[in-house]
Parts: C-alpha cells; sequence; structure tokens
C-alpha cells in the first residue's frame, strides 16, 4: 500500500514538469524509462542505430556529390515520367512519397483502434498499409528496371559523376530492403491481431511472451520511420 | 501498469490523425512544386529543408506518439541523433578539402 501511493506521487511528479522528471527518472535505481515496456524501448534503441546507417549513408552521398568535380545527374531529369508525350518531373517519386505517407496514416490509425481492442478494423488497417507498401516496393522495382535500361551502373551512368549511380542503389536499395521485411512483418502482426492472440496473450513467434496490443504500437514505430527515411531521402536525393 | 502505459497513447481521436496526415499530403506536395516551378538557389535549398523538418517533426511527434512519450527517452532519442549534425559539418569540411585537391591536381576524379 505504501508503495503504490509512494508510486503515484513520484509518477506525478514526473508527469508535471520537466527538468525534474528527467532527475526522477534518471535517478531511479530500476530502470530509467519508468512506464517505457522494454518492447518499445527496445524497438526506439533499434531505430536509434538504423538512424545512424542510414545517416551514414546519406553522409556519404553528401560528401561524394560535393568533392566529385563531375557534374551532378539532375535528378528532377533524371527521374521524370513521360505519359503521352509530355514529361513529367520527378513524378513518380512524388506518387511514391504520397503511397508512404498514406500507408504510414493508416498504420497511426490501426494503432488506435488496436488500444480500442477492435480486433477486425486493426487488422483490416495493417493490411492496407501492407498493401500501400507492397505497392510503394513495386513502383520502386519499376523505377529501378528503368534506370537500369538507361545504363545506370553502380560505377557509371550516362549523365555524370559515376558515384551517383552506387548512391542511388545503395540509399534507394537499403530503404526498399525496410519496406520489403516492414510489409513481412506488418502480415505477421496482423494474423496475430486478427486471430485474437493480443486478446488471450497467447505466446508465439514475435511475441514469445504474451503479447499485448502495444505490439501494434511497436510494429508501428518501424513503419514511421521508414516513413521517416523517405522524407529525408525524397529531399536530399530527389530535390536537393 | 499495463493501465498506465497504454492511458496516454488510447485517447486520441481519429480526427488528430487525418489532420496530420492531411498536412503531410500539403507539405510533401510543397516539395514537389518547389521542383516543379525550378525554383533555384538559397530559396529551393531552404524551402526544402523546411518542409522536410515539418514532415519530419509531425511523423515523429504524432504518428510516432512522441509527443505524449516521457520526457527521459524522448533525450535519449534526440541527443545522439544532434551529433550527426556534428558528423554532417565533419563531412562538408573535409569534402571541401576533396573538391580543392581534384581541381588543383586535374588529373584526379
Amino acid at each position: 500500500m505504501v508503495q503504490i501511493s509512494l508510486r503515484n506521487e513520484a509518477d506525478e511528479v514526473r508527469q508535471s514538469s520537466g527538468l525534474a522528471s528527467i532527475a526522477a527518472d534518471l535517478s531511479s535505481d530500476q530502470r530509467a524509462f519508468k512506464n517505457v515496456s522494454w518492447g518499445k524501448a527496445m524497438m526506439w534503441i533499434f531505430l536509434l542505430s538504423d538512424t545512424f546507417v542510414f545517416s551514414c549513408f546519406l553522409i556519404s552521398y553528401m560528401t561524394a556529390r560535393m568533392s566529385t568535380t563531375v557534374p551532378w545527374p539532375n535528378p528532377s531529369e533524371v527521374f521524370a515520367l513521360e505519359i503521352g508525350g509530355t514529361s513529367f518531373p520527378l513524378l513518380l517519386i512524388a506518387i511514391m512519397t504520397f503511397v508512404l505517407i498514406s500507408s504510414s496514416g493508416t498504420m497511426a490509425m490501426a494503432v488506435n483502434y488496436g488500444y480500442r481492442r477492435d480486433r477486425v478494423t486493426t487488422a483490416m488497417l495493417m493490411l492496407a498499409t501492407a498493401v500501400l507498401g507492397a505497392a510503394f516496393v513495386g513502383m520502386q522495382a519499376f523505377e529501378w528496371t528503368k534506370l537500369i535500361h538507361e545504363g545506370v551502373r553502380p560505377w557509371e551512368n550516362p549523365w555524370g559523376a559515376a558515384q551517383f549511380g552506387s548512391s542511388f542503389f545503395m540509399i534507394t536499395g537499403f530503404h526498399g530492403t525496410h519496406v520489403t521485411f516492414g510489409v513481412i512483418f506488418l502480415i505477421a502482426i496482423a494474423r496475430k491481431v486478427l486471430r485474437g492472440d493480443f486478446d488471450t496473450g497467447r505466446r508465439g513467434f514475435f511475441t514469445s511472451r504474451k503479447g499485448s496490443y502495444e505490439s501494434v504500437e511497436i510494429m508501428g514505430l518501424y513503419w514511421h520511420f521508414v516513413d521517416l527515411v523517405w522524407v529525408f531521402i525524397f529531399a536530399f536525393f530527389y530535390l536537393w | 501498469m499495463t493501465h498506465v502505459a497504454t492511458h496516454d497513447t488510447a485517447q486520441h481521436p481519429i480526427r488528430l490523425y487525418f489532420v496530420v496526415w492531411g498536412w503531410l499530403f500539403v507539405l510533401s506536395t510543397c516539395s514537389y512544386l518547389v521542383d516543379y516551378f525550378h525554383l533555384q538557389g538559397h530559396l529551393r535549398y531552404s524551402l526544402i529543408l523546411l518542409f522536410m523538418m515539418l514532415k519530419a517533426g509531425l511523423i515523429v511527434a504524432v504518428f510516432m506518439h512522441m509527443a505524449w512519450e516521457r520526457l527521459t527517452l524522448v533525450y535519449a532519442i534526440l541527443l545522439p541523433v544532434g551529433a550527426v549534425l556534428v558528423f554532417v559539418a565533419i563531412m562538408v569540411l573535409e569534402s571541401d578539402y576533396t573538391l580543392l585537391t581534384r581541381t588543383v591536381n586535374p588529373g584526379l576524379l
């Protein structure tokens, strides 16, 4: 009883003021992230490490682009799409961006419905997210095919600096891999939601401990991160 | 415990997500229009960065629920990311130097 009342009081202190809450968290002898589940903390730590990997790729692309004396290809023209004889700059990339943002929207709503314990809506929204993600990867496969036909290789391209090819395949390839794994991850969790695993606390693959609807939020963190990385790739690789 | 953990995240109205979704569409369209209208120079780059940061902020704060996370977790995530900016600055200096040496010795690519 005493412990519980102390805990509530301490929680209130942490919620109420900024610095005091950080001091209370860091001075607590059990764990630094009070009330943050291990699953969520681990996903954030993974995403932080992934941030560094993507940062290294984008920074090495920046370094290559800034230090080459050969002209850099104009992405606006390279990624233009011709429809009915008219050339639209960056059209495919814009569509891919909207598709990925929409998938983030459906994912955020899936998390919300998960906490309302609405199994069917949550699963359907997650599957919609997976379909949009798969559509994104499909368009990326189309983009790769088009560029490979035009002669882009990791070591050369028809329009100038050879580093363009290596940067393109490395950055978009690594991102596409993330999307692909995300789609698989989404389908796996959606199946668990639909089967009611998170209501019964069933144990299993990816939830070898008893699962809860927080798994949907943790899955969502990964998916939004993939969208987040695309925001930076869109800005630095396609628009810059 | 479970009650405390889910309390913050369960209460948002769906409308909030539609609003953020709409803003992400608007900001992406703005980014695209920067290219479409062939804006150049400092205006182009500052607009690209502005729209990028706004989009990233919305995704992290609302979609990834960071606005409702504990401050300790928020700082544990954001401070290391800040170090990336230092790395960027170092590599800008490095690539400027590389470009200089390549310009002075035109035989090099």
